[in-house]
């Protein structure tokens, strides 16, 4: 008798289930933590008609940025490495008329970009992205400036506001093709 | 003594919940199992540059996906290993893309349609001629949101 009532004490499995329920959870918020991410572009409509004479742009409104087959840039007639072209284009667009050479003000400047045909996708998304940091850190400063949040941090009223002074205008032209090889 | 043994012999056997554990690993593994049987296999190598300034993608269920590589290893015998396009589960010419983002669009809502977005996911040594091609089909297709999808991290 004695040796039935005791020995090992059976091991409480209720528990269990709490582990496994822990384990379902961790697997369905990972599952939709892993979201895409990416850098997202309008792209011009082709329109039937005729298209109407576009606004006269000065030269000096426009900041072209060309890229070649060999992944170097070439900025405003001269070459330039890849880390510079945020605080160029940065410069360029909030020159506000300083320098008579480049844009007037934020709202007239355009971005004009070029590559070529053999240009390397990773480039060519590394270009895109210093051009969005350079816009979103222009849009941060003025966000600070005038409301003392970040860009992200305000309503939809304020970042309407804000976009109108620093609206991103990256023009894209057709890409030449010198250096794919077919 | 007989005092004591009362209440502990007596009364309602506890129900077994020993089975529980199993009921919730079985609902684990389900949940496991579908959540990659919705992924399209992928017939290309895709690694997809960096970049820090990127957005999340908004509902998943309108986008459509363009993948640009080359194509895997057992793949690269009967397709070269230049880049391809790839389509839902098969490998698609340039001309394909109009008709895939019809087909895409009706079966969507109506209301919907302008909420769509089409995401380009290329690797990161693909050449720019075509992606371009791609961009100008879509232009046709007036699918004119894309997204180019990128991880996050710095150079």
């Amino acid at each position: 008798m004695a040796s039935k009532r005791r020995g090992l004490p059976e091991i409480n499995a209720g528990s269990m289930a709490d582990i496994a329920f822990l384990l379902l959870i961790f697997f369905l918020v990972t599952t939709t933590m892993d979201v895409d991410t990416g850098i997202a572009r309008k792209l011009p409509p082709i329109s039937e008609e005729e298209q109407e004479i576009p606004p006269e742009i000065h030269a000096k409104n426009i900041y072209t940025v060309l890229i070649n087959a060999n992944n170097k840039l070439f900025v405003e007639n001269e070459y330039m490495d890849i880390s510079q072209l945020k605080e160029g284009a940065k410069a360029f667009i909030n020159n506000n008329g300083r320098d008579p050479s480049s844009s007037e003000n934020p709202e007239k400047a355009i971005i004009s970009l070029q590559n070529d045909r053999g240009t390397e996708y990773m480039t060519y998304i590394r270009v895109q992205n210093e051009l969005a940091a350079a816009y979103n850190e222009l849009r941060n400063k003025e966000a600070l400036n005038k409301f003392g949040e970040r860009y992200i941090d305000l309503n939809k009223t304020q970042k309407k506001e804000i976009r109108k002074m620093y609206p991103q205008k990256i023009s894209e032209a057709e890409p030449k093709n010198i250096g794919e090889d077919s | 003594m007989s005092k004591f043994r009362k209440g502990e012999k007596k009364g309602m056997p506890a129900i077994s919940t020993a089975s529980l554990p199993d009921i919730v690993f079985m609902l684990l593994f389900f949940f496991m199992v579908t959540t990659v049987m919705r992924e399209t296999t992928l017939f290309v190598n895709i690694v997809t540059p960096k970049a820090t300034e990127i957005k999340k993608m908004e509902k998943k269920s309108l986008v459509s996906y363009i993948y640009i590589g080359s194509p895997v290893k057992r793949m690269q015998a009967s397709y070269g290993s230049a880049a391809r396009i790839q389509l839902n589960d098969a490998f698609a010419e340039v001309g394909e893309i109009q008709e895939f983002i019809a087909t895409e669009r009706e079966s969507k809502d109506e209301k919907e349609i302008p909420y769509m977005t089409a995401s380009i996911k290329a690797d990161e040594t693909v050449k720019m001629g075509i992606i371009t091609d791609v961009k100008q089909e879509l232009r046709k297709a007036n699918a004119l949101k894309i997204n180019y999808s990128t991880r996050k991290g710095n150079y």
